[in-house]
């Protein structure tokens, strides 16, 4: 009793404690980055309005290939409370595809110019890529997870054992060397915002994040699937109970997610390039979006893509130079301040 | 009683080690039927059993002659049950409109489609767009219900309709069993209410400790107190010390 109590008070004190520090800290940044900003390669937001403006695209675009990525992997999650490992690995795998895919309907291995690059030569090997990281996503749910359903321990390490498998093969196949996907031509501009120039590749990467996001949220709320997918996130066993073959739906989701991931893994190797090692990084950043958003929510992976999207984009530029080093700490200083504010992350609910 | 629909014979079941179902029997036609039991008498458990979320560790449940235990929930769903839960269990992320729409699949023709249920609970009608979380007890139960009869099974099985529901809604529950049973609707009630139960269904069998120790009727259970204390534990039971859940009698009036 007197342990609960404690614990209570506790959970009383920090959410309070939360409830003041996030705006202090939050207006304290504003502060910082629109008036002083002291130090820093940036001036002052009110005096340089140029590299605050491309700072903040910068962040809004990266949040929006974040968002493709971590929205398939928190659906998977969210349906079925599977930690997929090797959602980073789809995400190589579609890049490197794509990639080749390029080289052969450009009909050059390198020095591709965007020139030479059709709308049809990004779009196409998207698709194809994609469509291949989702069949290989059911594949996997299919085979290996399905006869483990429930126990998330075993799915976690199923996967990451599987993640391993694939970055092996994809060294192989692919080679240790970092491969990029060449944007289209039409989309390889510059364009100028508050005197600085600006790439309409990154506009282009945003668009296609939202585009997306809005057919997620169609599918979501607007077919009888997608319902069924929101109830059995709330509550899978009912669903069950309702005469709802499940068995259908969690197949449908992984093709979804998984398809999400190889999107994302072609917009990503577009935008930074695949190589080696990648996988594991986006696993890591779908990781970090999904714990700020509320692991299992689409709106939370919205979230967590903007907070985390910004918070990398600004902290380089608006640290004092001889911190910029350090700038990759306030993703987890924002990680661990909505973690002591929202356990459960912004949208997430208690298992 | 008109033929047999569902028969369960010494059905068991239970939670790891603990055994909460200890062979439970009966068998009910085309009727209204109560289970009436105190708490932790194993009347959730028993509900879930036929449901096949809890899996059973004995005995054989058939509906209309098919046997239908050991299979998924969501085949039992399709052979004939509508499951109304405890609790209501709706889906928070979903509308009213929203719970209907993702069953009404399949419904075109039958006697149940969201309007057929609009039409039942009018109240639901007004509140389409309003998301299962946010309704109040008598409309979370009535949408709870109006979702289960969209699978237009040939029975329904209600776990503690009443539950924290003001006397009147309880009234409107009321009249929605009887309606079904003069459908042709059989509905199988789970209380451990006496005044819910008995309005509900005129036949009541009597759950104690995992079991079904006896059986009477809704007249017989209302004028007699000593059944009630016996095997609901009210009454004067607290008053001369006598332990309903203790030994249970012999089923004097089964």
């Amino acid at each position: 009793m007197v342990g609960t109590a404690v614990q209570s008070a506790r959970r009383d004190i920090m959410r309070r404690f939360g409830a003041l520090v996030v705006p202090v800290i939050s207006l304290a940044a504003l502060v910082w980055v629109l008036f002083l900003a002291r130090g820093t390669t940036a001036q002052p937001a009110v005096r340089d309005p140029g590299e605050f403006a491309v700072t903040l695209l910068d962040g809004v675009t990266f949040a929006g290939l974040l968002f493709v990525v971590a929205s398939g992997f928190t659906l998977i999650f969210g349906l079925m409370r599977t930690v997929n490992m090797a959602h980073g690995s789809l995400f190589l795998l579609a890049g490197f595809t794509a990639i080749a895919l390029q080289q052969k309907m450009v009909g050059k291995t390198t020095n591709i110019a965007p020139e030479d690059v059709t709308l049809m030569s990004w779009i196409v090997p998207l698709i194809v890529a994609a469509a291949l990281a989702a069949l290989l996503g059911v594949l996997l749910q299919q085979v290996f997870l399905r006869w483990n359903q429930g126990q998330e321990l075993r799915q976690a390490l199923i996967t990451i054992a599987i993640s391993v498998v694939l970055a092996d093969q994809m060294l192989r196949q692919f080679g240790g060397l970092a491969k990029t996907m060449v944007w289209p031509g039409a989309v390889s501009h510059f364009i100028e915002i508050f005197g600085q120039r600006y790439a309409t590749s990154r506009l282009f990467m945003l668009a296609v994040a939202v585009v997306v996001g809005v057919a997620l949220w169609l599918w979501l709320t607007k077919t009888r699937m997608g319902m069924v997918i929101r109830a059995g996130v709330d509550d899978e066993p009912m669903v069950r109970a309702l005469g709802i073959n499940v068995t259908l739906i969690f197949a449908v989701t992984f093709f979804v997610g998984a398809f999400l991931a190889g999107v994302g893994g072609v917009m990503g190797a577009s935008f930074a390039g695949a190589a080696t090692g990648s996988d594991g990084a986006w696993l890591l950043n779908s990781l970090v979006v999904v714990i700020i958003g509320g692991l299992g929510s689409i709106k939370g992976a919205v979230a967590g893509s903007l907070l985390y999207g910004l918070v990398s984009a600004f902290a380089p530029v608006y640290l004092p130079t001889q911190y910029t080093f350090y700038a990759v700490i306030f993703s987890f200083v924002l990680l661990a301040l909505v973690l002591a504010v929202r356990p459960y992350g912004l949208f997430g609910r208690p298992a | 009683m008109t033929g047999t629909l569902l028969e369960v014979r010494d059905l068991s079941s239970g939670y790891g080690e603990s055994q909460v179902l200890d062979g439970v029997s009966f068998a009910m036609g085309v009727e209204a039927v109560g289970i009436l039991g105190r708490n932790g008498m194993g009347k959730t458990t028993l509900c879930a059993t036929l449901m096949g979320l809890v899996r059973r560790s004995a005995g054989e449940v058939h509906l209309d002659g098919r046997r239908i235990d050991g299979t998924s929930p969501e085949q039992i769903a399709r052979s004939g049950i509508s499951y109304v839960p405890q609790g209501r269990r709706l889906f928070p992320s979903l509308t009213v409109d929203e719970h209907l729409a993702m069953l009404a699949k399949g419904t075109k023709g039958k006697r149940w489609t969201p309007k057929a249920v609009y039409e039942l609970f009018p109240r639901l009608a007004e509140r389409k767009g309003s998301s299962g979380g946010d309704l109040s007890g008598g409309e979370q139960q009535m949408l709870a219900v109006g979702r289960a009869l969209l699978l237009n099974g040939s029975l329904v099985l209600m776990d503690e309709p009443s539950e924290g529901l003001a006397p009147t809604i309880v009234d409107v529950l009321v009249e929605a069993v009887h309606h079904l049973v003069s459908e042709g609707t059989a509905v199988l009630v789970v209380e451990q209410k006496l005044r819910a139960a008995t309005a509900m269904a005129e036949r009541q069998l009597l759950m104690v400790s995992g079991r079904i120790q006896a059986e009477s009727t809704a007249a017989e259970l209302l004028a007699n107190p000593d059944l009630q204390t016996r095997y609901l534990g009210v009454g004067s039971a607290v008053e001369t010390g006598e332990h309903a859940a203790g030994s249970p009698a012999k089923g004097r009036v089964s």
